[in-house]
């Protein structure tokens, strides 16, 4: 495909125009996936997640710098919630990156959730292979984070960075499992706020109480990203992690995983996006779905005379199939 | 299976002008109305812009200018969209601009200039209208 071929030269209108693709699911998403598969397999992720407000945006544009000066090239991609009313989003992470703005060794893309559960969008996968086939040494994400909807940025990471500020102190004991078990590194950022010590010190004494896998313990790092101070210090240890990772063999087994996941993801997501082409058309479907809406068959029940309806489902693979 | 097409709006101020209430108020009135804003704030030179509106692979370009420099700077922008192959995106603004103007600046590529006071529905409109589909 030529567009891919001159995003691979080098052409960053190409490759934003293939991330519109892929964000929009085109058509042509499968073969751009499989032209630049060869050219995957250099660049490190990193995934950043916290609760809203904690500083990631200026902490990646610090962090962008640190990497710059030491000669790598990084690829953004900063991720904000779509409205679930009207559909639309603010994307304002961008904002606070303006000193990379010229620099053809940073590539900036906002992306909005568009409807996706957790906090990745459901294409943010294929736009970080896209910055990868690009030749990109970082790509750094980040997300919005909510609850326990991180594992998304878990799964699709290679070193995950949770950033907390010094106001989470006092909720750390109510703060859901999840968020705390998926860090890589923790960041405590706004350091010059008071009760950062102390949430560092309730970080350490949880982490020293659990224990996760032992050749890495995430370190606690403090930070004041605003004034670029412990930035250094972050990227030393996302090194560190990718070394780790490589020496044990943890960073084949995390993209095999990766691999594992897509597979079945892209299956799954085919399969409900056909099953609801077909609800929409199929008239016996309909029926269903407007006994259960009257409330004279509980969806349970409803949904099993479907599900062990033998012809109905044979006639449904019979009309995928015609289809293509 | 392809998803609804959104539209990608760069909202950005160029020039020293520091009045940002135009350009907030028109970013989250674009967002009810449904499309994906990316806001970049003050103080952009017009090459910053272009480049993130590359990067962005927005549909419309939308310019703020309340200091008067908008006869520089906005076909600065076109000129820089062109340049790099990106010139079937749309550059609207708004701001204060003097209606002599208008007829200057739709010559030099902006597609259309809206004032103070214009619906943001009409804005939205307009977009919808007559975004290049890509």
């Amino acid at each position: 495909m030529e567009m891919v071929q001159k995003m691979l030269a080098g052409s960053d209108l190409s490759l934003a125009r293939l991330i519109t693709l892929v964000e929009r699911d085109a058509p042509e998403v499968p073969e751009i996936m499989g032209s630049i598969y060869p050219h995957l397999g250099n660049a490190h992720f990193v995934g950043f997640t916290g609760p809203p407000g904690g500083g990631k945006s200026t902490l990646v544009d610090r962090l962008t710098a640190v990497m710059r000066r030491r000669g790598f090239s990084v690829g953004i991609v900063a991720c904000d919630p779509t409205s679930p009313f009207s559909g639309g989003a603010v994307l304002g992470d961008r904002i606070r990156m303006q000193q990379h703005y010229l620099d053809k060794g940073v590539f900036i893309r906002s992306m909005a959730t568009r409807g996706s559960r957790g906090g990745l969008p459901r294409a943010a996968r294929g736009v970080i292979k896209l910055l990868d086939a690009f030749g990109r040494d970082f790509v750094l994400v980040e997300t919005v984070g909510v609850g326990q909807t991180e594992l998304d940025i878990m799964e699709a990471a290679d070193t995950t960075v949770v950033v907390l500020v010094p106001e989470a102190g006092d909720t750390i004991q109510t703060m859901k499992a999840g968020l705390l078990e998926i860090a890589d590194i923790f960041v405590v950022n706004k350091a010059d706020r008071e009760g950062a010590d102390y949430l560092g010190m309730e970080l350490e004494q949880m982490l020293r109480m659990s224990s996760r896998e032992s050749s890495w313990q995430a370190p606690v790092l403090t930070t004041q990203a605003i004034n670029d101070i412990g930035t250094e210090e972050l990227y030393q240890e996302i090194e560190r992690h990718r070394e780790v990772l490589r020496d044990t063999g943890r960073l084949s087994l995390r993209r095999q995983e990766q691999r594992k996941g897509e597979f079945i993801e892209t299956i799954e997501q085919g399969i409900r996006a056909r099953l609801l082409e077909l609800v929409e058309r199929d008239g016996r479907l309909m029926a269903s779905l407007e006994r259960v809406e009257r409330g004279e068959v509980d969806p349970y029940s409803a949904s099993m005379e479907i599900l062990t309806n033998k012809t109905l489902l044979q006639s449904w693979l019979a009309e995928l199939e015609r289809e293509r | 299976m392809a998803e609804e097409r959104r539209i990608r709006v760069l909202m950005a101020k160029p020039g020293l002008d520091g009045h940002d209430r135009g350009a907030r108020v028109l970013t989250l009135g674009l967002r009810d109305e449904g499309m994906e804003v990316i806001y970049t704030g003050l103080r952009q030179t017009p090459d910053k812009i272009v480049e993130a509106a590359i990067q962005e692979d927005v549909d419309v370009v939308g310019l703020s200018c309340l200091s008067g420099a908008h006869r520089y700077l906005f076909p600065e922008v076109v000129e820089g969209l062109r340049e790099r192959g990106a010139q079937d995106v749309m550059v609207i603004g708004g701001g204060i601009i003097a209606k002599e103007d208008i007829p200057f600046l739709k010559e030099k590529g902006i597609d259309a200039v809206f004032g103070p006071g214009t619906p943001v529905k009409e804005i939205a409109n307009y977009i919808r209208e007559n975004a290049k589909r890509k």
